[in-house]
């Protein structure tokens, strides 16, 4: 191996070198499209990555709950022959707790990539203090459990988070609605089986959720209080489940959803819209890297063309010495090669630098910075391999036809 | 004209050599008939003959450049009309040194690397024993403080004797030379010319060298003239 690139490397070299400005300027072509890659990726990396941690940042990867409560004609089956219309009519769907659900959460801990369960009561209500009255989601959590799924102590925003019985966590923007601050009671109302049951608590801490609906409507209470709330004793109208690889929740909600009676949902199912989107940015982000590719390889191409032209005499006596075809091919592969590397290390330079351009000086309007992109080794060292594996392929064609020169023609000329 | 000894063949044997261009075109035009050549090692041969005669023809097809449209070529007594592309390049590399009109220097190259490259082309480096070859070709060639030094930045005789001096470095029995100094002044030109019969007499190197110049030809030991692709006249020069 080394051997042979004593030649062939120390020929395609000096003949790069040779060509200073033709060579100068591919490189710097090269460097181009590598950065644009480059950042393009990192900013779709880093954009779809802020907007999963917002979005993931609060609710699960997978939820568990009952399957809906279904309507069943109470009609003798038909005589063979007749036809009926039946129509059953939906029933109103009340909260009901998962069968068994104490003994699932630790099948579900046990299975491999589930990093945390947490059992919740959820409920729609009412949140009153004083004359303010608003809509209010109620969610029956251990607070303990319920941190490995969102990371509710890290969203803190005023006082501590701690859910004992009477106590709650309540939303942002809903004390905002209602005035009210750490400290202070709201009364939470809820209608459950034809009755109306209150409750006051005591408000320990605000949370901000990162979504603004979220924290208009949100409040957290211990899973007891809502369970005697609700009128499910011991009961939890829902499963959730944090998995250590998010790109998995697909495939555990439909493995789960086969084997139990339940209605398992992933979080992609529950965002159907949002991972379009991404989707759709991550097919226009390989389209435009195609596409730079492509314009990379042509340009290759024809500066080596071009150079196979100049170069017919050098390869003419080349040959007359007795350098072989697949020498003069490996010459010219060569180049290829070494105009994408050194194109890919200008490149990834580049691409590092407007991405230290992006972060210092495009912020948000709370002066931190939108959001936070890195060029990731990974990222960088495959996008340069490529580029590189592009200048060998944009080299095939020129180097085939410098290999084929005839010798004593080329010399002729 | 034909040899006996199978031990000690001739060097080049050509027998009834016809070439061919543009076969089956139009312009399809034979340009050299039937040409029979022998050389024995050791010989110092000129190729004379008007422009167009098929002088350069010839040397490409002795040069294992070109194929032959008929006839039979033995180089070192072994046929080498049917070899492929990687035979032939390898016996140019062992048999053959190349030295044509205008230099064909590796621009960016020094004039040492221009030299060792048919050693570096084959094993992917040059032995302290090839670079040592090398100077002292170099050397012997007058070009003692030429070694660093880039084509661009030698004159024309001095880029034709690196030139000569690449051609010898594998020690080939055979150097084909195409106007050596066609391109040179009269003084440069009877300088390399005698660098080369210095050169075959300390080497007993064969060459076969065309050119137009009289003088020159007459300081060869003998004389092939081409005309019209056919060998007019072969014999001993009658300067020796
Ligand atoms: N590749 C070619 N195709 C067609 N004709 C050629 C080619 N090479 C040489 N010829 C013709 O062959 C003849 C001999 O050319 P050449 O061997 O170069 O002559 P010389 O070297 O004696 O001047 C010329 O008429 C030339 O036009
Ligand atoms: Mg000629």
């Amino acid at each position: 191996m080394a051997a042979w690139l004593g030649f062939e490397g120390r020929v395609a070299v000096r003949f790069l070198r040779e060509g200073r400005f033709q060579t100068l300027l591919i490189i710097v072509g090269v460097a181009a499209g590598v950065a644009v890659v480059a950042y393009i990726s990192a900013l779709i990396v880093g954009l779809q990555r802020n907007t999963l941690s917002k979005t993931l940042g609060a609710q699960a990867h997978v939820t568990l709950r009952p399957l809906d409560d279904e309507v069943l004609s109470a009609r003798l089956p038909d005589a063979p022959g007749t036809q009926a219309l039946v129509q059953t009519q939906a029933r109103s769907q009340r909260p009901r707790s998962i069968a068994n659900w104490q003994q699932i959460v630790p099948v579900l801990e046990a299975l491999p990539g589930v990093s945390a369960v947490s059992p919740m009561v959820s409920a729609a209500g009412l949140g009153l203090r004083g004359d303010g009255a608003r809509a209010i989601a109620l969610m029956g959590v251990e607070l303990a459990r319920y941190d490995r799924i969102v990371q509710l102590r890290s969203k803190v925003v005023a006082g501590e988070a701690r859910l004992g019985p009477g106590e709650a966590i309540i939303g942002r923007e809903l004390a905002r609605d209602l005035g009210l601050s750490v400290g202070d009671r709201i009364s939470v109302v809820l209608g459950s089986g034809g009755r109306t049951v209150s409750e006051s608590l005591r408000v320990t801490a605000l949370v901000d959720l990162g979504v603004r609906d979220l924290n208009r409507r949100t409040v957290y209470l211990p899973l007891r209080s809502a369970q005697s709330l609700v009128g499910l004793p011991g009961g939890a109208t829902s499963l959730d489940i944090t998995l250590r690889d998010v790109w998995q929740a697909k495939d555990l909600a439909r493995e789960l959803s086969g084997r139990w009676p339940y209605d398992v949902e992933s979080w992609q199912e529950a965002n159907a819209q949002l991972v379009s989107a991404l989707n759709a940015q991550s097919v226009s982000t390989s389209l435009i890297r195609s596409v730079v590719m492509i314009v990379v390889v042509l340009g290759i191409a024809s500066v080596l063309v071009v150079s196979v032209v100049q170069k017919q005499r050098e390869i003419g006596i080349l040959r007359a010495m007795g350098c072989t075809r697949g020498q003069i091919l490996r010459v010219f592969l060569l180049q290829g090669a070494l105009v994408g590397a050194f194109g890919s290390l200008l490149g990834v330079l580049l691409a590092s630098a407007l991405i230290w351009v992006f972060t210092s000086f495009v912020r948000g309007a709370d002066g931190l910075p939108l959001f936070a992109i890195t060029l990731q080794p990974l990222l960088a060292a495959q996008i340069s391999v490529i580029a590189t594996c592009c200048g060998v392929l944009a080299a095939i064609a020129p180097a085939r036809r410098a290999a084929a020169l005839d010798p004593a023609q080329a010399i002729r000329t | 004209m034909t040899s006996a000894d199978p031990m000690n063949p001739p060097l080049i044997e050509l027998r009834n050599v016809s070439k061919r261009y543009n076969i089956g075109q139009p312009t399809e035009a034979e340009v050299l008939h039937g040409v029979s050549l022998q050389v024995e090692p050791g010989e110092f041969v000129a190729l004379i003959g008007p422009s167009g005669s098929g002088k350069s023809t010839l040397l490409n097809i002795l040069g294992l450049l070109e194929p032959l449209s008929g006839g039979s070529y033995r180089l070192q007594g072994e046929e080498v009309s049917g070899l492929d592309d990687a035979h032939l390049t390898l016996k140019r590399h062992r048999a053959l040194g190349f030295v044509f009109q205008f230099h064909h220097l590796l621009p960016a190259f020094t004039a040492l690397e221009n030299v060792t490259l048919p050693a570096l082309m084959r094993e992917g480096r040059v032995s302290p024993a090839q670079d040592r070859h090398a100077r002292a070709l170099l050397a012997d060639m007058g070009l003692g403080e030429a070694f660093q030094k880039k084509p661009g930045e030698l004159s024309g005789g001095m880029q034709q004797r690196v030139a000569i001096a690449r051609a010898l470095m594998m020690q080939p029995p055979l150097v084909l030379a195409d106007e050596p100094t066609g391109n040179l002044d009269m003084h440069t030109s009877d300088e390399v010319f005698t660098l080369l019969r210095a050169i075959h007499a300390a080497r007993r190197t064969s060459f076969l060298i065309v050119t137009h110049d009289p003088r020159l030809a007459a300081r060869c030991d003998r004389v092939i003239e081409l005309v019209d692709g056919r060998i007019r006249q072969d014999g001993q020069s009658p300067a020796t």
